[in-house]
């Protein structure tokens, strides 16, 4: 009853807080302390961007749906050429860079979306382990399809894609995505679906139409999928369908199980991290998928719920404590969390 | 209010429901009574449409249930206590009830009922903060009745209320759906106790392998010898 005003605050505080941190980020990269390595840096941070954005929307299935896909990366695909070929039509056309930018992100996402839709209808009525299999299954059929047809060139690679991918902007797609994708989690209607997720008999009896719900929450997944495809296109400038296989699919569902299922903090800091680890151990690259198998085995052998399980990360938490002294008993660390 | 004729259900070979009438009037409290695997579950199955009957017509109020959504059956006022303690463990008490009124919009009537709920249950008002999951037995039942009346039902089907609780708290539940009752709520009670089913009851059925074998006034069947002998053990 008194919540509208205390949640207005802690908005505030919230996008305070994001706004530091970019700044910070801003100042890492303006003032020329990373010298030459600062463009190397900067790419990896925008990899990390599109990568939360990706595990997280990952994550609103696994974690609040509780369903699995193993074919996210299809749905990625999906948002990746769709904007490509949006852009490769109207580069130099006049549009400005943002407009163009924000267009494709959102051709993405709609053309991820409706793809969702179309596999959930018919996987979504069904209980089970179908999704998992629907979704591996739509993952490969699109690599083959896009692989034949020309104008996703044809099993080529497509390059000359514009860069419009700079960290800047990625960093505030992501802070929006997942600042959506929260408060869709946090609301009346993402009650609904964890409750579906809880209980489909119960909530049936209690009213919500069980189907339309868990077909919403995946389109609404696969949209951001889009999203964060259209990121990956317009960053990488060149793709070939064999970049979304099973496995790259399959690494998203380690980042989000690692972080922890149900936790957007756990998806931010897994994905930041796990996006950025092979980069910076290049040479050890061919090792990565092993090196993630043995982290996920650990995880789960010690924290089977994933490192952060369902917990979330509160900026207003950790200034409450800091105003009670209570911030050097339990140091809470990092910031790129901010939700 | 409810009325079932010559309902037929199968999962898949077995016939699981035979030729079913069953009567329900407005105010009543009835109990279906029978041994585990009669078919009691299926019937409430059946009524609120998560299976789907072979041949049959079921009608509440003239209005023909085989075509009706389950999600749809709260909203002709008809809420489903499933057989099991059906509560969404890991939400709170007081999110699991916000979930019962999930069909009504008007905050004001909501929050009203959820008092009356809350009065007839102080334990969940103490526990409205605690996950759902991490309730009693008995507590979770009550939650689970608690949350059908936060819909406002005008009947409430209720699958084995009693079902795996101590027999102190049979009784409380069953002093509970008197008590929901007494607020003007017609009640079909589903149950293997049929000593406690049979004493609060208006009338009753007995469902013998999906048959109805007796029906009548709930006094006599608990004064009839042979279900003295079957379902009493006396
Ligand atoms: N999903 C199902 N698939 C096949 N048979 C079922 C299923 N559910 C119940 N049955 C069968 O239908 C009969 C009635 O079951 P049920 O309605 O659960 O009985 P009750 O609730 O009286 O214990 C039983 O023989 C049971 O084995
Ligand atoms: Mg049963």
């Amino acid at each position: 009853m008194k919540m509208p005003k205390e949640k207005l605050i802690s908005y505030l505080i919230n996008l305070v807080g994001i706004v530091v941190l970019f700044l910070l980020f801003v100042a890492l990269f303006q003032s020329g302390v990373l010298g030459s390595r600062t463009n190397y840096v900067k790419g990896i941070f925008t990899t990390a961007c599109y990568t939360i954005v990706l595990v997280a929307s990952l994550n609103l299935l696994v974690g609040i749906l509780g369903e699995f896909s193993l074919g996210h990366a299809g749905f990625m695909s999906v948002g990746a050429y769709a904007s490509a070929i949006f852009t490769n039509a109207l580069a130099g056309k006049g549009l400005s860079d943002l407009a163009l930018f924000v267009l494709a992100l959102i051709i993405g996402g709609v053309a991820a979306g409706i793809a969702g839709l179309l596999v959930g209808i018919p996987a979504l009525r069904l209980r089970g382990d179908y999704l998992a299999i629907v979704t591996v299954a739509f993952a490969e059929i699109i690599r083959v399809a896009f692989c034949n047809f020309a104008i996703t060139g044809g099993g080529r690679t497509i390059s000359g894609i514009t860069k419009l991918s700079n960290f800047y902007w990625c960093f505030w797609v992501m802070v929006i995505c997942v600042t959506i994708m929260y408060m869709f989690v946090r609301s009346r209607f993402g009650r609904t679906v964890k409750a579906i997720r809880e209980d489909y008999i119960a909530a049936a009896a209690s009213g919500i139409n069980v189907t339309f719900y868990k077909v919403l929450t995946f389109t609404i997944s696969a949209f951001f999928a889009g999203i964060g495809g259209a990121m990956y296109a317009h960053y990488m400038t060149a793709m070939i369908p064999t970049n979304f296989n099973f496995n790259y699919s399959a690494e998203l569902l380690t980042e989000v199980i690692i972080g922890g299922t149900g936790s957007f903090t756990g998806s931010i800091i897994g994905a930041a991290f796990l996006s950025s680890l092979p980069e910076l151990m290049r040479q050890f690259s061919n090792y990565r998928m092993l090196a993630y198998s043995i982290v996920l085995v650990i995880v789960m052998i010690f924290r089977p719920g994933g490192i952060f399980g369902s917990w979330e990360f509160s900026l207003v938490r950790v200034l409450k404590k800091a105003k009670n002294g209570e911030l050097f008993a339990k140091k809470n660390k990092g910031g790129a969390e901010n939700e | 209010m409810l009325e079932l004729k010559d309902v037929n259900v199968h999962y898949g070979a077995i016939h699981a429901i035979h030729d079913v009438s069953l009567t329900v009037n407005d105010g009543e409290i009835v109990s279906l009574i029978g041994a585990n695997g009669a078919g009691k579950t299926t019937i409430l199955h059946t009524i609120t449409g998560l299976k789907k009957s072979t041949s049959g017509s079921i009608l509440y109020n003239g209005k023909d249930l085989t075509k009706v959504e389950p999600s749809k059956i709260i909203t002709l006022g008809m809420a489903h206590v499933p057989e099991g303690r059906h509560i969404f463990p890991t939400m709170t008490v007081a999110e699991n009830l916000e979930i019962g009124a999930y069909i009504r919009n008007n905050k004001e009537e909501i929050a009203k009922t959820l008092e009356s709920v809350y009065e007839k249950f102080p334990r969940l008002k103490e526990r409205r903060k605690q996950l759902a999951g991490t309730l009693s037995g008995g507590e979770q039942q009550m939650l689970a009745v608690g949350r059908a009346m936060m819909s406002k039902p005008d009947i409430i089907l209720m699958d084995e209320p009693s079902m795996g609780l101590s027999p102190l708290l049979v009784k409380e539940i069953f002093k509970i759906i008197k008590e929901v009752h007494a607020a003007g709520i017609t009640v079909l009670l589903v149950e293997q106790n049929a000593k406690m089913a049979l004493s609060i009851a208006d009338r009753a059925y007995v469902l013998e392998t999906g048959r109805i074998a007796m029906s009548g006034d709930a006094k006599d069947l608990l004064n009839d010898p042979k279900v003295k002998k079957a379902y009493l053990g006396l």
